[in-house]
């Protein structure tokens, strides 16, 4: 609004000048269709092309930021609600009980169904989604198919022994609070390269305020340059 | 934290193939392309197509039938150390993506499949034929792909690979390792494949910086030789033989050049 009204006042004050100095009639005739036209061009070169370049800005923007993410990533459900905060409770030696290191120094990762079934071999509560977990899976003797949030591509090698043992780092760091949640969380898979959406991160701006908001090469990177770890390629890569 | 990288040992892997031992059975060859899921064709006869980490290659000293005698090299990836940094392996020198370097801690020359765009000039640049091309997507017989070594990642259509000394069971033994709470591993915790299957025991892998290794002693032997050692590639693969025209064979020294 401003820049228009500015130059309409300073286009009128021009033309009161004109009045004043009587003798310059053709001064005056000269200026009255200069404003009238400078009016239209405004509208025309200034205005307009603004509003254009306004509304195609929110398009892209929301093209680029609501739609294309849509199109990008597909979401789907893991197969059973379940929740992180419950389980703490209910077993005695915390996240080990269910995420622990193999004697080989491999760790468990997510645990297999046999685990669940050392409590819920039959029902124990109400829960709709305890009894899908009983009939689904534990009954049939099936495993059930999680989706890995953390999966990174088949080329890298991640350990969790280097970070856990010798680095001495908390799950939260990379993961997130997982270990209190109530609820899974969502979970995205890229159409293009089948990798997780928690891998290059949620936030389409790519601004980064937790450690754990994308795990991409470079997130591990610079963890290890800060920490003074080894950055070769085949630390990371197999 | 700093003190990390200070903390940590470097290694000098590297391998000692006894030739006097070695009976070409190939063995070492089958090992490595089931451990590093190499894909193969119905057909391998095109060996100009074919991958082969570990190669055997045959060599005779061509006099007639009593005088008569026959070599088997087998050919893994030298990993060049190259002189310093300025001097690095040819392939390392050559590759405009890095996806082929010196890894610090272990001197084993990387290559990264993703990394890779196909150019080939490394292949162009390794005088030991030890690269290959992947011209097709790999196919694996039905049910097979059960099988593949999940250690270690295929590879696709377009890119460049080659023997890795069985890199993965190196970070095998040391998951092992941090999850013991150590940093060293043992001589016996990291062997590559082809060194395990080999019957004749012509193979002997280790790091040839430690005494205690078993290749460290033979690597200084005087029956040890390089392969074009002449090149100054400095290759971290030995080879033993007590024949002359073995040693002088594969450095390919030329008639009439002057023997050493
Ligand atoms: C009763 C067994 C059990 C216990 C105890 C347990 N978890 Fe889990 N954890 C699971 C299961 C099942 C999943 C897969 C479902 C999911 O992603 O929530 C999982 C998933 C995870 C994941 C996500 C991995 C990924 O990327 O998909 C993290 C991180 C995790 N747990 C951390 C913890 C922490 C930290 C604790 C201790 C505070 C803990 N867990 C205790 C069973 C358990
Ligand atoms: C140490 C015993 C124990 C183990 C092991 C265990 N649970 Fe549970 N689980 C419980 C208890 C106790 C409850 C609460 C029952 C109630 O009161 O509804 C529960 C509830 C549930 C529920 C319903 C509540 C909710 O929202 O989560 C689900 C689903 C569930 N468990 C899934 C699993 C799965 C999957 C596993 C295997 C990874 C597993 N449980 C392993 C003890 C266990
Ligand atoms: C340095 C970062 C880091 C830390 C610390 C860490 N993780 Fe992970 N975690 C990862 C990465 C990366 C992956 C994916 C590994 C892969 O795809 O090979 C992963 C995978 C997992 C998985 C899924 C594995 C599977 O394939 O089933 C679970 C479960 C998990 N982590 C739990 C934990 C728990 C529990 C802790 C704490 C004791 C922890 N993580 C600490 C980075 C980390
Ligand atoms: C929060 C910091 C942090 C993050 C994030 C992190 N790392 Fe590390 N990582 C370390 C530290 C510190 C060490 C050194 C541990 C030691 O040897 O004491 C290490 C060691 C390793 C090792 C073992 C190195 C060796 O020499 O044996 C591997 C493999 C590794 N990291 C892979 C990864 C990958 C892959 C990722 C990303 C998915 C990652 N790390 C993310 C801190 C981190
Ligand atoms: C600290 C660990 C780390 C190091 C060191 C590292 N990478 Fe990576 N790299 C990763 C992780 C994790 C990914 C997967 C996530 C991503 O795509 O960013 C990755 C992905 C890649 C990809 C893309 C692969 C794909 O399928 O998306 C290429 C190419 C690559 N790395 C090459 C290299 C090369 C070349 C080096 C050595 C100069 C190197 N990396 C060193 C951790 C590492």
């Amino acid at each position: 609004m401003s820049a228009t009204e500015e130059k309409e006042q300073a286009v009128s004050g021009q033309a009161e000048q004109g009045k004043e100095g009587g003798e310059q009639a053709a001064g005056r005739a000269e200026i009255k269709p200069t404003s009238t036209l400078s009016r239209a061009k405004l509208l025309k070169f200034l205005v307009l092309p603004l509003l254009v370049f306004g509304a195609g800005f929110v398009v892209n923007l929301f093209i680029g930021w609501v739609i294309f993410p849509r199109l990008l990533y597909s979401e789907k459900d893991q197969p059973i609600d379940f929740s992180h905060k419950i389980h703490v409770e209910a077993v005695e030696e915390g996240c080990e009980s269910c995420h622990f290191f193999g004697e080989d120094g491999t760790f468990s990762g997510v645990p297999g169904a046999e685990k669940c079934a050392e409590c819920h071999e039959e029902r124990i509560g109400i829960h709709p989604e305890e009894a899908k977990l009983v009939e689904e899976y534990i009954l049939p003797g099936k495993e059930i198919p999680w989706h890995i949030y953390a999966r990174q591509p088949n080329c890298v090698y991640f350990s969790h022994a280097a970070h856990i043992k010798m680095a001495k780092l908390e799950c939260v760091t990379c993961h997130g609070p997982v270990g209190e949640s109530i609820h899974v969380k969502r979970y995205q898979q890229n159409r293009i390269t089948g990798y997780s959406r928690d891998i290059w991160g949620w936030r389409i701006s790519g601004i980064k305020t937790n450690s754990w908001d994308r795990m991409k090469m470079d997130d591990c990177a610079d963890c290890h340059k800060k920490s003074g770890a080894r950055n070769d390629c085949f630390v990371c890569h197999k | 934290m700093k003190d990390i990288h200070s903390e940590q040992k470097t290694y000098k892997f590297g391998m000692v193939i006894d030739l006097d031992k070695c009976t070409g059975c190939g063995a070492c060859m089958v090992a490595c392309m089931a451990e590093n899921n190499v894909s193969f064709r119905a057909d391998e006869t095109d060996k100009l197509r074919s991958i082969t980490w570990m190669r055997v290659y045959k060599m005779t000293n061509g006099l007639p039938f009593p005088d008569t005698e026959v070599c088997y090299i087998p050919r893994p990836c030298m990993h060049c150390e190259g002189s310093g940094h300025h001097r690095p392996a040819p392939c390392i020198a050559v590759c405009p993506a890095t996806a082929t370097d010196r890894d610090h801690e272990t001197g084993i020359v990387s290559q990264i499949y993703t990394r890779c765009f196909g150019c080939r000039y490394c292949m162009a640049a390794c005088p030991y034929h030890a690269r290959y091309f992947n011209w097709w997507d790999p196919k694996w017989p039905k049910g097979m792909e059960k099988y593949l070594n999940p250690d270690v990642s295929p590879r696709m259509r377009g890119v460049v690979e080659k023997c890795s000394f069985c890199y993965h069971r190196f970070q095998r033994a040391k998951n092992k390792a941090y999850a013991e709470g150590r940093r060293e591993i043992r001589e016996d915790e990291y062997q590559t494949a082809c060194a395990q299957a080999c019957p004749a025991g012509a193979i002997t892998f280790g790091d040839l910086n430690n005494p205690q290794h078993a290749v460290y002693k033979l690597k200084n032997s005087p029956n040890a030789f390089r392969i074009l050692e002449k090149l100054g590639t400095n290759p971290k693969v030995y080879y033993l033989s007590t024949k002359e025209w073995v040693r002088r064979g594969v450095d390919h020294y030329l008639e009439e050049e002057a023997q050493d």
